[in-house]
Parts: structure tokens; sequence; C-alpha cells
């Protein structure tokens, strides 16, 4: 009995200091967000500010208030940057372990090699590719090794934008792409013959795509027209991550692929199954649990990322603003606290997003087992 | 054919991956003055070794930072990841495993959720700006994927050993020092390896929560890069110092790095 309790005194400093710096801040967090720290200059000299309720005004001024523009671009950016670093990673990571997978001599140090990028620290690639990006050096005069002209696009330093967008027509396409990606969930539920998840992912698509065609068309958050869209400096940065991280899901899918089964490659040669076949219908369809983990934990990277844009382009600079950045300067240059916060807020939100349905399923999975 | 394919494509990723290594030795073994855009590629003649030490000089501070930074940290908190994870594996309590969950809750946390209070609280206690409390928020972050990997790996280990321990008359700690550390050894390296590289490569909390005399290397990286009147030579000598530990770590101890890396892919 003693040394239950011995063992039980021996977890509760961790447990305590986990509930204050997770649990704790996390409420606190959720209470300054929830405040006007930062709005009067007084504050930001007070030792201990004085505070005021404002309610959700923070969250509504970052998306529709007048200036902070530089918040809806940086979540436009994040979209983007998330969306190409994911598919970049993992396209470049299947084919590189698919290549690996056919054994070439030498197959230990081509993997030394696309793997290590993942022990150096963000601002390390940060710093490196910022030097390659030079728009006038670096990649761009590569191809002159060859006697061939230049390259001319100025990568990080380009403010073009496409796919430009009015930050009015948000909730129009947000609706349109939950409802979408809801149809093909009942698709996929109807195939599979799962009556009840069928009916609820139709019902919730229908609503949801009737209201983006009726009302959605005409909710405007803004009174004025507010263009975004895909920020090409961004492109940089995405091939610096890429970079980095792209050996990790070659890592992850060569256990995939080396983890099948004999066979069940000999059985789809003796079906006549081409090779290309092969991988389709397949190889791929048994790699999916494995691209769903590396999905969540580069979507998890992604979205806080902070350091490899801080090291290429610094807190300054507009075109590749993340909210990461954004909140970094809102709260520790700008003393906006509040502000602030309700960014970290929101991306904890996006965070939880990713992550909790993920951690539903392997609960479930584990409790099946 | 398709061989010549696969070593094309294999040669081509090769390129991708190692031409920035190549430029950023080439850079930092230029002479400043040598330094211009167009001739980025090609090799310096002659090489210019001072880039290293002007380095070395300027970095040292940071790096020794860095190096009892991640050092301490690492070593303290497989110490309380070890200890949680025998308490949570041999000696389970009603509600431990909820308890587990909402520890492990702490891994997935973006870090931007806690920030402004982590700054307050950090200030408060008067440990702004100093090393240790940058080494005390890391080990805090750092409990739950310790944890994991401990609780993990000893509950691997037969119930029955401790059981054999206790009727022997051993207690808690004793059952702790006699049965379990001594099997423990591969637990801590992968802890260690994987604790000592996240610390080493994090920015974050360093650009928080430190003062210029208290930077790690990082911090001090960054800060370098982002000013635009430095010669290049200077970031790159100075991303290679920062580099070298961690890639070190990475060649020697590949194997563990990457079981590390699957066991904990998704901290934050």
């Amino acid at each position: 009995m003693r040394d239950r309790i011995v063992a039980f005194l021996v977890l509760l400093p961790s447990l305590v200091a986990v509930g204050i710096f997770v649990y704790g801040f996390i409420g606190q967090n959720l209470w300054v967000s929830l405040t006007d720290w930062g709005k009067n200059p007084a504050q930001a000299l007070a030792l201990r500010p004085e505070l005021h309720f404002v309610g959700l005004e923070n969250y509504r001024e970052l998306f529709t208030g007048f200036v902070d523009v530089r918040f809806r671009q940086s979540v436009v950016n994040l979209i983007f940057f998330t969306l190409f670093f994911m598919g970049g990673s993992l396209g470049l990571g299947l084919l590189l372990a698919m290549a690996l997978d056919r054994g070439p001599k030498g197959e230990g140090l081509f993997r030394t090699v696309f793997l290590f990028p993942m022990a150096l620290s963000f601002v390390v690639t940060g710093t490196i590719w910022r030097w390659l990006l030079q728009p006038q050096g670096g990649i761009n005069v590569l191809p002159t090794l060859f006697g061939l002209p230049p390259f001319h696009f100025p990568w990080l330093t380009t403010r073009q934008q496409t796919w430009v967008f009015d930050w009015n027509q948000l909730p129009f396409y947000t609706a349109l792409a939950v409802g979408l990606t809801l149809l093909y969930v009942a698709w996929k539920a109807h195939q599979e013959g799962e009556r009840k998840r069928l009916f609820w992912s139709l019902l919730s698509s229908g609503v949801l795509l009737v209201w983006a065609f009726t009302l959605g068309r005409t909710t405007h958050l803004l009174p004025y027209p507010e263009p975004h869209g895909f920020s090409l400096a961004l492109v940089g940065v995405i091939l610096a991550a890429v970079w980095q991280m792209s050996g990790y899901t070659m890592a992850l899918y060569l256990a995939g692929l080396r983890g099948i089964p004999v066979e069940v490659l000999e059985a789809a040669k003796v079906d006549g199954a081409s090779e290309w076949q092969t991988y389709r219908h397949v190889i791929l369809p048994l790699l999916a649990p494995i691209t769903l983990s590396a999905m969540i934990v580069l979507g998890h990277i992604a979205l806080k990322i902070f350091d490899l844009i801080f090291a290429m382009a610094g807190l300054d600079y507009a075109p590749t603003d993340v909210p990461a950045i954004y909140m970094y300067l809102l709260a520790f240059r700008g003393n906006q606290f509040a502000k602030g916060a309700a960014i970290g807020i929101l991306l904890l939100l996006l965070v939880a997003l990713v992550v909790i349905p993920y951690l539903v399923s392997q609960l479930r999975k584990e409790v099946r087992r | 054919m398709g061989r010549f394919f696969l070593y094309a494509f294999l040669l081509l990723a090769t390129l991708f991956f190692l031409l920035p290594v190549y430029l950023v030795i080439l850079t930092a073994l230029k002479e400043p003055a040598k330094i211009t855009l167009d001739t980025v590629w090609r090799w310096p003649d002659p090489v210019y070794w001072e880039s290293f030490k002007i380095a070395w000089d300027a970095f040292r501070p940071k790096f020794q930072n860095s190096v009892v930074l991640a050092l301490s940290a690492t070593a303290l908190s497989a110490l309380v990841g070890a200890l949680n994870g025998y308490v949570l594996a041999k000696w389970p309590f009603r509600g431990s495993n909820l308890l587990f969950a909402l520890m492990l809750f702490g891994m997935f946390i973006p870090y931007q959720s806690i920030l402004i209070p982590l700054f307050q609280f950090v200030k408060a206690i008067g440990l702004y700006g100093t090393l240790w409390g940058l080494i005390l928020v890391h080990v805090v972050y750092g409990i739950p994927i310790v944890t994991l990997i401990f609780k993990n790996y000893y509950s691997e280990i037969p119930d029955e050993l401790v059981e054999a321990a206790r009727i022997d008359g051993a207690g808690f700690f004793g059952i702790f020092r006699h049965v379990i550390l001594p099997l423990s050894a591969p637990a801590f390296v992968v802890v260690a390896i994987w604790q000592f590289t996240q610390i080493w490569n994090e920015f974050l909390f360093a650009v928080t929560l430190t003062r210029p005399e208290s930077q790690p290397i990082t911090v001090a990286l960054a800060q370098l890069a982002g000013g635009e009147a430095v010669k290049w030579n200077l970031p790159m000598a100075g991303a290679i110092l920062a580099a070298l530990p961690t890639l070190l770590v990475y060649i020697f101890l590949g194997r563990y790095f990457l079981r590390g890396l699957l066991a904990g892919s998704v901290k934050g």
C-alpha cells in the first residue's frame, strides 16, 4: 500500500505540471482572447494590466475587421501552404519509397541522403533555402552552368498572387467544399452499404449545399470586396518544407511497402495484373492507413509552421505570412495580447479538427483489437 | 531500361537533396568579397577557412547555451519519463489511464495556444531571459512524449519480474533501481535522441523566452540570416555549426533516430 502511494506521488508533479502548463494555460489563453488586452496602450506597460471582457470581439475583428486584412491573407496562405506541402511531401515520399523498394544498389546510402534533412532545424533549412532562392543567384543561375539561360522566377520576393477570390465569398466556398466532401462521404457510405452514415452525410451535405447556393451567395463578411489569393512567394517556402519532410514520408511508405506480404503481390501477378494495376489496386489501398497518419503529422506541422518562415522571410513580410507568424508579431512586437491569444485559440481548434478524428479512430481500432 | 530510369530518378533526387548542402559548404568557404550571385556555384579559390573561425567566435556563446540547454533538458526529461512510465506501466491505479490520456493531449496542442500565458508565467516566476526558464519549459512540454515512450517500453517487461522482486521485499524505488533500470537502456537511447534533436532544433519557445545572452543557436542564426547587410559566408558557416550536433546524432545513431521519429511524430 505504501508503494502505491509512493507511485502516485512520483507521478503527481508531472500531472500538476501538465495540468497547469497545458490545461491551465489554454484556459487562461481563452480568457485573454476574450478581453481587450492591447487595445489601450497603458495596459502594455502596466505590470498587472486591467482587462475588460469583450466577448468574441477579437475574433470578429480578425475575420471581418478593417485592420486585420493581414490575418485573412495569412489564413489563405496557410491553407495553400498546407495543401501543397502535404501533397508534395506525400507524392515525393511515395515516389522515393517506390524507387528504393526495388532494391537499387546503395539503397542504404540513398535512404540516408533522403532522410537527413529531418535531423535539421527548420531554422537551418530556412537559412539555407533563403540563400538558394536568391532571385539572381542560387537555383536560378543553376542552368547557366550548362550554358542555358538562367531562371527568372523571383521566389520569395514576388508579391504576385494567383487564384484570387473575394474574402466575402469565403462562406460560400467553405460550405461548398465541406458540402461536396460530405457528398463524397455519402457516396462511399452508399458503396459500403452503411445506411446510417449515408443518411446523415447526405442530409448535412444537402443542407450545406442548399445554404451555399441561396443565403451563402449573399452573406457578406465585409462591406467591400477584399481580394486574397495564393501568394506565389510561398512556392519557395513549400519547396524548402518538402525538401525537409519528404524523407520522413519516404521512411513511412518504405516500411509500409516492405510490410506487404509477398503472397499478395504474387496473387496479383497470377491474376495477370500489370505493374501499374498492381500499384493502383493492390499496393496503394494497402498504404492508405500510412497516408492518413502521414497526413495528420504533416498537417500538424503545417498548421503551426513558424520557424521556417521566420528564417526564410522574417516576421514583417506579408506575402509569406501565416497565422503563427502574425500571432507572434501581434503579441510580442505589438503588445496586442488579446488578439494574439485569439489566433492561438483558432490554431488550437484547427489542429483539434485534424487530430481528434484521427485519435478517435485509433482508439476505436485499439478497442476492436 | 526500367533500371536506367530507376537510377536516373534516384540520381535526380539525390541532387535535389544534396545540392543545397553543397552550396552551403561552398559559400561558407568563400571569401566574403568573392561571394557574388552569378558565381555562387563556383568552387572557392582559394578556400577561405576564416568564415568558420569568425562564425565560431560569433556563435560560440549561443552554441554553448544550446549544449547546456539540450543536454540538461534531455537528461531531466528522460528521468521524469522513466519514472512516469514506470508508474503508469507497473503501478496503475484507478483513473491512471484517463490521466495518461489527458497527459498525452499536451503532445498535440500547437504551442501558439499557450504561448502568451507561458510567457507571463515564466516572467512572473523570474525565469524570463534565463536558460533555466527554457529548460523548465522543454522538460514540461516533453512530459507527454517521454512518458508515452517509456510506458510503452515498460509494458513489454513482464509483470512477473516486478512481482518476484516485490515478494523478495523490494519497494517501489528498489524495483525501479534493480529490475527496471537495468533493462531500460534502449528506451533511454530513443528518448535521449528524440529530445536532444527536438530541443536543439526548437525555435518558438527559444525566441519568445530568451534574451540575447541566453539565446540558443537557432535564434542567433535566424536573426543573423535576417539581417540583409551580412555577407552570406557567415550564416552558412553558422548553419553548419547549428546543424552539426543533430546531424552527427543522425549519422551515428540513425536507427534509433528513426525509431523515435516513428514513435513521437505527432508531437507539437
